[in-house]
């Protein structure tokens, strides 16, 4: 089955991961802007790393057959740094109109702090200027419910914000309805230990639907799984849902979120491009 | 969206893997109790919540997953948005 993961991170992956995605199925994904590991020190390293998602990544990601895209934004965790962060804010609209860019992400809070509101304040200010798709990374563990219901009030308080255009992501069981049922779309990250399981993702899907919901691998610094989307795939079918369901999740969930965006161009494979002939007809 | 399964079916594939993780949380418990000075911990926050938590798992219903979510989670301020609230946690105004 051809599949989309739309949260992952490929700057933290060996070139050997693309292969291995690519033969699991996987024709496209979007890799939001993060933490690098350590706290960076200057607005012209995020410039750098800006220049990395928006060139050299979707350069790497061609070679295995996979559509890449971005998202741009200074994280959560380093978005404690105000004028840091202001700086960097400044630098994000130079690349807004790259081909691959979807829009400001992965935006959020990390601890739930003052300084990181404020900062995700200004970067939805500046969605909201420039018309772009949010993406927002809700905090983890402990952090997570609070962080996700703070958000949610920042979201609502800015009337320009569109909730359909906002992808609130790594939501869990006590998640998944605040970010719902206010009609925003949300993504659960396939993460062991610290996220969500393929089993308890499948879970989720089977209480509360599969309209506006994605899965993602986030493939990340700590121990993830860049294959985690066809392990859901997998988990689907072993319950008996059928290919028609799982492929809404893994594969027009996406498509239909990321059209939104203004430079959002996709190639669909082959087959996928026969099954529109065929139904034309 | 239901599960197509039926409950003795879903039962069938997870019996083993629950059994599997209770075992790992007996042998977790038992590791900290057969460390040195388990009395320093007998009142550690950490493990009224694993108490909780255990308890969670012995109620019924359908959210307990959800429950034990909620117990490993930071409480939601109601008003932490309030601006007369902001002097307080420093956030600055949105303006």
């Amino acid at each position: 089955m051809y599949y989309i993961d739309p949260h992952v991170h490929m700057v933290s992956r060996v070139t050997d991961d693309y292969e291995r995605m690519a033969r699991m199925g996987c024709v496209g994904l979007s890799e939001p802007a993060f933490w690098a590991g350590f706290d960076r020190g200057s607005a012209e390293s995020f410039r750098d790393y800006f220049r990395q998602l928006t060139e050299f990544e979707p350069t790497r990601a061609a070679s295995v057959g996979i559509q890449h895209f971005t998202w741009l934004c200074i994280n959560a965790k380093e978005a404690e740094n105000i004028p840091l962060s202001r700086e960097v804010i400044a630098v994000i609209p130079e690349f807004l109109d790259r081909p691959n860019v979807l829009g400001i992400g992965e935006i959020g809070l990390n601890k739930n702090t003052p300084n990181e509101s404020t900062i995700f304040r200004e970067q939805v200010d500046l969605a909201m200027k420039t018309r772009e798709l949010i993406l927002i990374h809700t905090p983890h563990l402990k952090d997570k419910f609070k962080g996700t219901r703070m958000i949610v009030d920042m979201l609502l308080e800015d009337t320009r914000v569109e909730p359909e255009r906002v992808l609130i992501d790594h939501v869990e069981e006590h998640t998944v309805r605040v970010a719902k049922e206010d009609g925003f779309w949300c993504a659960m990250t396939l993460y062991p230990l610290t996220k969500c399981t393929p089993a308890r993702a499948a879970d989720i899907i089977e209480m509360y639907g599969d309209d506006r919901i994605m899965v993602n691998s986030a493939g990340d610094w700590g121990p993830s799984n860049p294959l985690a989307v066809p392990d859901f795939v997998m988990e689907m079918r072993r319950r008996g849902h059928p290919d028609s369901k799982i492929k809404k999740i893994v594969y027009d969930n996406p498509l239909e979120f990321f059209r939104q965006a203004r430079n959002f161009k996709f190639t669909p494979p082959d087959t996928v491009r026969d099954e529109e002939h065929v139904h034309v007809k | 969206m239901s599960s197509p399964l039926a409950a003795n079916a879903v039962l069938d594939r997870v019996y083993l893997e629950i059994r599997a993780r209770l075992l790992d949380i007996a042998a977790s418990l038992d590791r900290v109790s057969r460390a040195g000075g388990p009395e320093s911990v007998e009142l550690d926050p950490r493990l009224v919540q694993i108490a909780k938590g255990i308890d969670i798992l012995s109620s019924g219903g359908l959210d307990r997953a959800e429950r034990i979510q909620m117990l490993f989670s930071d409480p939601y301020v109601a008003h932490w948005n309030r601006r007369e609230n902001r002097a307080t946690n420093g956030a600055a105004p949105h303006n």
